[in-house]
């Protein structure tokens, strides 16, 4: 049961994936990257992470997906490339070959990484302490630091993105390009 | 007293700091209080140190400040020590030191019509006047060689800083001397005073050179640089190291108190102002090298070797200095050559072992010396600087207390009985036969020419008729800040030979009149005593009257043939000019030494440093190395450039092929 | 309950998905499409740290994921920014028109 809904989850991921990629239109590929997204989260509930999952849904898929999307919206949709100029069936195949070569590679070397120290975090605590809250007791005790610092980091995108978006801040980017023009 | 002796050094720092910082704020009235109130303070506070150890029957008092150094076993403390030797160069300092300063307070202001313009940098010249005293008496109080060596420095340092004092003067010709009937001989122009201070810098670090070696040698053959240690130890070196470590701190000597070879700087340091030439280059500092003979005495008493060079050192430099300062037109220069043979007499004296006749003689020139370096300055404030003596003539009028006063320190360099410098020299010379006859000779020939060329200066500055008559008009008496020092000193320069009457003559005549600084330097000298007394070689009573006599009858007659010279006849010296031309050309520019060190020192040293300057540190180091790493790592930088497309794709690629290599890595490990 | 799925099936998946993104990252032209691929490859690098965390059984991994959610939350929000502002100005998301980096 576990192992088909895995295969199932994981073909839809690796579609979607090589989808967002490969596709022409933008609109298309950030949602097929929300499709990638959703199905991760299936493998964070297998991963016993329910937490997890739920924040991976709301954060990248509710927000970040729908950034994308946003930006697409203003930027205008047909920003899209010729893929066929490059996306021949030779190319197709060497990049499947890389593909295929890396990711053996790849596992390999973290399958001989899984001697880590085994942690308390045993399912039957789980069960009887619920996920989000022993996340959360960690998260607000051991790694309470990196926790302000995440709050601080926030923050400062939130200056800065406030920022690039004033008009004024044309400027500085008509500068640079003057800059650019000179070097060119 | 003794104990508080550190306030002597800190005396003169402290007017030293309030001159240096305060000084032109305040005005050039109150420097000249507080300059020479703070030496006059030292004077007494040595003055107490000195009936201290007076009380102490001559016994040593250690006073133990701090320690400066120790590392290892090197241990360098500040100690002062107080012993007859050095509360005599106490007192000679700060004395003099204080008259000097007191004159330097009129020197050092120009009188015109009833305006008073002191110097530009009257507070800086106190500043230094106050340094060089601290310094000097570093010099003579430190108990260690280290010490010395600091006070020895910072001496040289001062010396250089008030020699080029004008710094803004150029050089300045001198006018050829004119001979009748002859071509004229044509002499060298003076340097200006910033090169003058250069080469009494340069001349007396070569000499320095060799003191620190030697203080390197006490250091790594006894292990200590204590006086007291290292004089017991030193007898237990081998004989060729003691040599070696007396002639090197002999060579230090040879510079401080120019001895030939290194003697050439001191008469250019008469470019500094007179108060300067009187203090540092007559009175005190030259003779630090003489000091320094005495107080390693253990030292140079056990290499007699070089003790009886120091003494034909000294015999030579005394004769050439003498022979050079006879037909020196300047008033200055005379007494600056005097001065070289007057210490050449010193070394010649401690050299043959008469520590206690080298100090009486430093004592008694540092007497006479300064105050005819003052007369000299009298004489130039009077003249508005002009100090030829050709210009001079006839102020014996004008000026008669500079002229009584420099008459009388006259006699006394001279050597005539009664002076203070007839007993100093007649000792000298007594020792010097017993020793050798050949020095004797060679001193008695010099003290013939000292009376000779001293009164050839007199009589020709303040005698005759007027030479240049404008200057004449101007001439006037200076103020008593000037001649009130120059009277004390004459009273010291004719009284001075009381410090050492003969003994030996006058105990034999039946007065017991004892020889007073060779008691009171006994405790000190005593090793040198015994040496003396046991080799029991003393001159016979006849023999001593034969050379006072000697003496004295080759000093009035030199002094009677200089009056017959100048005053009765002057055309004989012109005579002998123009029929010795060569000779009279060879002495008045100084036997071209100057020109000879010139050409074959320093010369290819300016060449060499030209060479280095210019081809190895400039092209070599400069354009090959330093411009040269600067180009390689701007052409690796150009290469590297060409690596940054701009394009995000490349950036990324690189981290992804980064990123594999590192994968592959843990891979095939 | 001890899963059934072998450590390593999802070690390989979080690989395939690394290189994709990295491929995509590689050979897409617009910025847009770079910026999901970033975050594709985020992805498979928090499947690798959620796996590990059950396998080892320690909330360590879950942490990390948190906090790197935050990251690429903020890195996206900056990057869009970013992209927005350069096209208004140079009407392109084309990341081949922006080389003034070039040394």
């Amino acid at each position: 049961m576990q192992e088909i809904l895995f295969f199932v989850t994981a073909t839809l991921c690796i579609v979607s994936a090589l989808g967002v990629i490969f596709n022409k239109n933008v609109v298309h590929s950030a949602l097929l990257l929300l499709i990638n997204f959703c199905s991760l989260s299936v493998f964070y509930l297998m991963l016993n992470a329910q937490f997890l999952a739920i924040v991976q849904i709301l954060v990248y898929a509710g927000a970040i997906v729908v950034l994308f999307l946003f930006v697409v919206m203003l930027l205008g949709a047909d920003l899209g490339e010729d893929v066929s100029t490059w996306l021949t069936g030779w190319n197709a195949f060497l990049a499947a070959l890389a593909i295929i070569m890396l990711t053996l590679v790849g596992t390999s070397v973290f399958e001989s990484m899984t001697q880590g120290q085994s942690g308390n975090f045993t399912p039957d605590d789980v069960a009887k302490y619920g996920q989000a809250q022993m996340i959360g007791i960690t998260l607000f005790t051991d790694y309470i630091l990196a926790v302000q610092l995440a709050a601080i980091l926030l923050l400062v995108g939130i200056v800065g993105v406030i920022w690039l978006a004033r008009s004024d801040s044309r400027d500085l980017i008509l500068a640079g390009k003057a800059l650019s023009n000179k070097t060119k | 007293m003794a104990n508080f002796i550190w306030l002597v050094i800190a005396l003169p720092v402290l007017g030293a700091l309030f001159n240096g910082i305060l000084g032109r704020r305040v005005g050039y009235q109150v420097v000249s209080m507080v300059g020479p109130a703070v030496v006059l303070a030292a004077f007494l506070v040595g003055v107490g140190a000195f009936i201290d150890v007076l009380n102490h029957q001559g016994e040593a008092i250690q006073v133990h400040l701090w320690t400066w150094a120790t590392i290892g076993n090197f241990n360098v403390p500040v100690t002062l020590l107080v012993d007859p030797v050095s509360a005599t160069m106490v007192l000679v300092v700060t004395g003099i030191g204080f008259l000097i300063h007191v004159y330097a307070t009129d020197y050092m202001v120009h009188h015109d019509h009833d305006h008073t313009h002191p110097d530009r940098d009257f507070a800086r010249f106190f500043t230094f006047l106050n340094i060089f005293i601290a310094s000097m008496l570093i010099l003579v109080l430190g108990n260690n060689y280290a010490l010395m060596f600091v006070g020895w420095e910072l001496v040289g340092a001062c010396s250089y800083l008030l020699i080029g004092f004008w710094y803004d003067r150029t050089e300045d010709p001198q006018r050829a001397i004119e001979i009748d009937g002859a071509e004229s001989v044509s002499i060298p122009s003076l340097l200006s005073p910033a090169a003058s201070g250069m080469k009494a810098f340069v001349v007396n670090r070569i000499g320095d050179v060799g003191f620190a070696l030697g203080i390197f040698l006490i250091w790594s053959t006894i292990g200590s640089l204590e006086f007291t240690t290292v004089f017991e130890k030193v007898h237990e070196l081998d004989h060729n190291t003691i040599s070696w470590i007396a002639l090197l701190l002999f060579v230090g000597a040879m510079g401080k108190s120019a001895q030939i070879p290194l003697y050439v700087w001191l008469p250019d340091a008469m470019a500094g102002p007179t108060p300067v030439s009187a203090l540092i280059h007559a009175a005190t500092m030259v003779t630090a090298g003489v000091y320094m003979i005495v107080r390693s005495h253990a030292i140079y008493n056990l290499a007699p070797e070089v003790s009886l060079f120091i003494a034909f050192v000294g015999a030579i430099t005394a004769f050439i200095a003498g022979t050079i300062a006879l037909v020196q037109v300047d008033l200055k220069r005379v007494l600056a050559y005097s001065t070289v043979s007057q210490l050449g007499y010193m070394f010649m004296a401690v050299g043959v072992g008469a520590y206690s006749s080298g100090m009486f003689h430093l004592v008694t020139h540092a007497f006479f010396k300064a105050c005819l370096f003052l007369g000299a300055g009298s004489v130039m404030h009077a003249l508005h600087d002009v100090i030829d003596i050709r210009r001079m003539g006839g102020l014996k009028d004008k000026m008669p207390h500079t002229y009584r006063t420099f008459f009388i320190a006259g006699l006394a360099l001279a050597g005539i009985p009664p002076m203070s410098g007839f007993f100093s020299k007649d000792e000298i010379m007594a020792k010097a036969f017993e020793a050798s006859p050949i020095l004797w000779g060679i001193g008695i020939v010099t003290a013939g020419m000292t009376a000779f060329y001293t009164f050839r200066a007199i009589f020709i500055a303040f005698h005759g008729e007027p030479r240049d008559h404008h200057l004449y008009e101007h001439a006037h008496e200076n103020r008593s800040a000037v001649t009130v020092p120059l009277w004390i000193l004459a009273a010291l320069a004719t009284f001075g030979g009381l410090l050492g009457l003969p003994a030996p003559i006058l105990n034999e005549l039946g007065i017991p009149i004892p020889h007073l600084l060779d008691n009171w330097l006994k405790p000190v000298l005593e090793i040198a005593h015994a040496a003396e007394h046991g080799e029991a070689h003393h001159l016979s009573f006849m023999t001593e009257v034969v050379l006072l006599l000697t003496s004295s009858v080759v000093a009035i007659g030199s002094v009677g043939l200089a009056y017959f010279f100048y005053v009765v006849n002057p055309e004989i010296p012109k005579n002998l000019a123009r029929t010795t031309r060569p000779l009279f050309a060879v002495l008045a520019n100084k036997y071209y030494v100057d020109e000879i060190y010139n050409s074959i020192i320093v010369q290819p040293a300016l060449n060499l440093s030209k060479t280095m300057a210019q081809g190895v540190d400039m092209v070599i180091i400069d354009k090959g190395i330093v411009d040269g790493v600067a180009k390689v790592i701007g052409m690796i930088g150009g290469l590297l450039g060409d690596l940054q497309s701009g394009y995000i794709r490349h950036y990324a690629l690189a981290t992804f092929i980064g990123a594999l290599l590192m994968v592959g890595y843990f891979f095939f490990r | 309950m001890i899963d059934q799925i072998p450590l390593s099936y999802y070690l390989l998946l979080s690989a395939i998905l690394f290189t994709i993104g990295a491929g995509g990252v590689l050979i897409r032209r617009n910025a847009i499409i770079i910026l999901m691929c970033v975050e594709m490859m985020m992805n498979a690098v928090n499947l690798t740290f959620i796996a590990f965390s059950r396998y080892l059984q320690s909330a360590d991994g879950q942490i990390f994921v948190f906090m790197i959610m935050v990251v690429a939350a903020v890195e996206v929000a900056v990057g869009l920014a970013l992209l927005v502002e350069l096209n208004r100005h140079r009407e392109a998301v084309n990341i081949d028109e922006f080389n003034s980096l070039k040394g």
